[in-house]
């Protein structure tokens, strides 16, 4: 199995963790993936929605580069784990696979940096990978640490299967849970895996977008889960660097671990927490305690 | 106009009549251009247009033509045959002339209608008739012949549409099979408490209409059964009903209902079908007291005695008529009807397939027909609504178009979930005095009395909320709100997206074809829309026919409907059902296929391959013939006979390589 790696700048960035913790679990399960070489931004929803036809081009020399490496290299799925690159670039490839006078105008875009784009690429969510190419039964397989006894609130945000329902339900996404599950750990029932966390709204009217963070942790912690897992980049940032300022706002105390999906699944394979980025967490997950504690001090590892 | 020439050598004289059809074809062809062009056509001795051919002055045209001598034969170019071909070929009989030495060129629904180009239409106008033409010179006259009409009928479905059909076909004097595959005849409407907008008892008003059915003497009652084939033509069809094996005599058994007593099984095992799953029934069971028949029916799927052969069989002992009978088998018969009225109703949309809305998840949920059944005096709850839990709601939530109204589901209106989505509101306000929330896209109430009792509920403090609800949730965000369900919509009249919480949900569920109304169309050999409804002929014209000749639909299996509608719907077709009966003989298209004896090598493979069983072979001359009675026209052995002994009228080889020529030559 073998993919290319599309990162974004988020990756890159303020969602390092979510690389570092996706490398290594995909090196773990023994997963060949190649970072696409020279690749530029996805357009992201800001340029979506400033001029559609650049942010397409954008995109589009994203894809062409990955078909030029997939010449190469043999790979022709392009795994894409930022949650607004995966939509931004879902939303192009449609585009240019739907509408003939969008295609054109590409083409010759492309065409003037002598490059191409033939349809031959695949966009794929981690998520789709892990649970559709690999399978919940190699995963389970591959578990050092077993999170039994742990509860899990599974966050899918807004936009990896919205409006393009890939691989998972739209209303009711399962994808995160069966991962959770193959981990031996349990997925608390809450209806919130993919209301809004407040997008970018946290850093322009604060008080409407922690208000829709506070609502997600409030309920997660209701609920029971020990940790909230999360596949967006934004999601994380939102959900996880606001508590001290949302318990001063809503007279409360919260308090909650928010991890990448992908951290969690490094937990249960043994990966070291070096490896995961645990250390880049502004709330700290110190997994061993907490598995510990979940299973009455007895927790064993295999 | 072309010049009269009467007697056209003695060669045939066609008149070609073009339609304006008002705008619908005279905005997308030049008429003036295409009877120019038709003048001058061989054989044409006449080329007239006129506003709306089918008209009586139109008509009159053509009948003027004929019995001035002018033309023998013609052709129309207007609509489609199934439209008006009846209409022109009965002026053709009244002007004197030979129906059958007659030809329509479709230039509205196959031109004028899909195109945008005014030239390009015309052009195919003129292909259309010169077409028409070519083939027209070649007709024979012919006669038509006529069969006997089988005087009785087939009702197919139980429900308050079937039950009118066959009450209203069986008092005209006619013998009337009443087919159901429930073991109980009543349908959705047995469900119901109230009916809209009157309040009227649902009970009240169809029992007996159930009861009359069960002792008219014109209806025999086959409940439990189902049609598995149909063979045959209009005034002629052979069906073939299966007669479930119900385990109990129902000649025999009085419905005193000693055997569900008796049942080893103490308590109700099984899902009751007839309350949605509410509550549990034995495998011996009546689906409601005032079942029709009142026969009991055992499950062989729950019943132990199919499981393991060691049952006490209490029930055996119980029954005084001695009617249980645990070797019955599945039987079919066969009957002679001369037309059919199907009546095969509706199913009500799988709220679980919107998961927003929590059907299934959230034990508060339900669908409006489960909150039927528990308003329902008779029903589970003897009328009392009490939740899951046991509780009465303090809060009702009334949740309109659901799977309707929708791209994602349905996109057409169910038309009655707003009026019975009010009757409930009623209802539950009546029974409970909870706080009612009725969330609607629009209130959709034409109907008699229908907007009166939507006015009486805005001043019963019934609350509206004009929003599609977006999701129901069990999250909180105020203490009020804990323990109880959310709805969330956006209220559209005041702009602000609003939580309501309740204790009760009902999912006004829409209106959706049968699961099996495919299979149903086939059976029949009719017609169904894209969403599996149903086609009728014609849309306002011939609402209760379909294009099977001698095969009617009534009530909610051609569209969502509500029960005046559906009696109404149920009456026509009962109508149009006796008007057939009535006329004694139907008229045979002469359409039938004929043998060329010269031809034929007596082969066998057209009496093969006949559907109809309508070709025998003459022993001694050792050639095939047709019965003309039989054949139905299909045209099968025509196009499978090798030596082209078999030929069609009005489809002679000839006459459709002519009409060929007539496309190509003169484009």
């Amino acid at each position: 199995m073998s993919y290319i790696y599309y990162p974004g700048c988020s990756l890159k960035g303020t969602g390092r963790a979510y690389e570092e913790s996706l490398l290594a679990v995909l090196k773990a399960l023994e997963v060949d993936i190649r970072e696409l070489d020279d690749w530029n931004c996805c357009g992201a929803t800001s340029y979506m929605s400033v001029s559609e036809l650049k942010a397409f081009a954008l995109c589009a020399r994203n894809f062409a580069l990955a078909e030029q490496q997939a010449k190469e290299t043999g790979m022709t799925d392009l795994i894409v784990p930022c949650a607004a690159c995966y939509l931004g670039l879902n939303k192009a490839k449609r585009y240019l696979d739907q509408y003939p006078d969008t295609r054109r105008k590409i083409d010759e875009a492309l065409a003037t940096a002598n490059l191409a784009y033939r349809n031959h690429i695949r966009i794929r969510h981690p998520l789709d990978v892990l649970v559709n190419d690999i399978g919940t039964e190699r995963i389970t397989a591959a578990v050092k640490c077993s999170l039994e006894g742990l509860k899990v609130a599974c966050y899918y945000g807004c936009q990896i299967i919205r409006p393009y329902a890939e691989f998972d339900d739209q209303e009711n996404p399962t994808t995160m849970n069966q991962i959770v599950w193959a981990l031996g750990a349990k997925t608390v029932d809450w209806p919130l895996k993919t209301r809004c966390c407040g997008g970018s709204l946290t850093g322009t009217v604060q008080d409407v977008g922690q208000r829709l963070s506070y609502i997600l942790l409030r309920e997660a912690t209701l609920r029971g889960a020990d940790v909230i897992i999360t596949a967006c980049p934004l999601c994380q940032f939102n959900l996880e660097c606001y508590q001290s300022d949302m318990s001063r706002r809503f007279k409360t105390s919260i308090d909650i671990p928010v991890l990448y999906f992908t951290q969690l699944i490094g937990i249960a394979l043994g990966v070291s927490s070096r490896q995961l980025a645990m250390q880049r967490l502004f709330v700290p997950f110190d997994a061993k305690a907490k598995l510990d504690q979940v299973a009455g001090g007895q927790h064993v590892t295999s | 106009m072309s010049p009269a020439r009467p007697d056209n050598d003695g060669r045939p004289k066609v008149g070609v009549y073009v339609c304006h059809c008002g705008v619908n074809i005279a905005a997308k062809v030049d008429i003036a251009d295409t009877v120019a062009f038709a003048s001058q056509l061989p054989y044409v001795t006449a080329a007239k247009e006129y506003k709306f051919m089918c008209s009586d002055p139109g008509q009159d045209i053509i009948q003027k033509d004929l019995r001035d001598g002018l033309i023998d034969r013609a052709v129309v170019a207007s609509c489609s045959p199934l439209m008006h071909e009846p209409t022109f070929r009965r002026a053709m009989t009244e002007g004197g002339g030979n129906p059958f030495l007659f030809q329509m060129a479709n230039i509205r629904e196959h031109v004028s209608w899909v195109t945008k180009d005014k030239e390009a239409g015309t052009d195919k106008a003129r292909a259309l008739i010169a077409a028409a033409v070519e083939r027209v010179v070649l007709h024979q006259p012919l006669q038509k012949t006529s069969v006997p009409i089988h005087p009785d009928v087939l009702v197919v479905g139980g429900g308050i549409a079937g039950i009118h059909a066959a009450l209203t076909i069986a008092d005209a004097g006619k013998k009337v099979y009443l087919v159901e595959r429930e073991p109980t005849i009543g349908g959705h409407m047995a469900k119901f408490d109230k009916t809209f907008p009157t309040l009227d008892c649902s009970a009240c008003i169809l029992t007996p209409k159930m009861s009359a059915v069960r002792s008219h003497p014109n209806i025999t009652l086959w409940s439990y059964s189902e049609v598995i084939g149909l063979d045959g033509y209009v005034g002629n069809f052979k069906v073939q009903v299966t007669r479930k094996a119900r385990y109990v005599d129902e000649e025999k058994c009085v419905g005193c209902l000693e055997c569900i007593e008796a049942c080893v099984y103490k308590k109700g095992k099984a899902d009751d079908e007839f309350n949605l799953g509410l509550v549990k029934r034995k495998p011996v069971y009546v689906p409601f007291p005032q079942a029709t028949p009142l026969v009991a029916v055992i499950d062989p799927k729950t019943c132990i005695e199919f499981k393991t052969h060691k049952c006490p069989k209490d029930c055996v002992e119980a029954c005084e008529p001695k009617a249980i009978d645990f070797a019955q088998t599945d039987r079919t018969e066969e009957i002679d009807v001369g037309a059919v009225v199907l009546a095969t109703g509706f199913k009500t949309f799988d709220a679980r397939r919107i998961s927003r809305y929590g059907y299934g998840k959230y034990p508060g949920v339900y669908t409006s027909l489960e909150v039927e059944r528990l308003v329902n005096a008779a029903g589970p709850t003897g009328g009392e609504i009490v939740m899951k839990n046991g509780e009465k709601p303090k809060a009702v939530g009334i949740v309109h178009c659901v799977g309707s109204r929708d791209e994602k589901t349905n996109r057409y209106c169910s038309r009655v979930c707003c009026m019975y989505s009010l009757k409930l509101a009623h209802l539950v306000k009546e029974r409970t005095n909870a706080e009612v929330y009725n969330f609607y896209i629009d209130m959709r109430t034409p109907g008699k009395g229908y907007e009166e009792f939507y006015d009486k509920l805005l001043h019963e403090n019934v609350h509206f909320i004009r929003g599609r609800v977006a999701e129901v949730s069990d999250w909180t965000m105020t203490p009020e709100e804990e323990g109880k369900l959310i709805i969330r919509a956006e209220d559209t009249l005041i702009g602000v997206v609003r939580r309501i919480p309740v204790d009760m949900i009902i999912l006004s569920v829409g209106l959706e074809a049968q699961p099996d109304a495919d299979n149903v169309r086939r059976l029949f050999n009719i017609s169904c829309s894209r969403e599996g409804w149903f086609l009728e002929r014609h849309p306002k014209l011939a609402p209760v026919s379909t294009f099977t000749d001698g095969i009617f639909i009534a009530g909610a299996c051609q569209g969502p409907k509500d029960i005046p509608d559906s009696v109404a719907q149920a009456g026509a077709a009962a109508a149009e059902a006796l008007a057939l009966i009535d006329r004694g003989r139907v008229e045979m298209e002469p359409n039938t296929a004929y043998v060329t004896e010269e031809l034929c090598s007596d082969c066998h493979t057209c009496s093969n391959i006949c559907p109809y069983s309508a070709i025998v072979f003459n022993e001694e001359t050792e050639k095939a013939s047709v019965n003309g009675a039989l054949c139905k026209g299909c045209g099968t052995c025509v196009a499978t006979c090798p030596s082209g002994a078999l030929q069609q009228n009005l489809f002679t080889d000839e006459q459709i390589f002519q009409e060929i020529k007539g496309v190509v030559s003169y484009v």
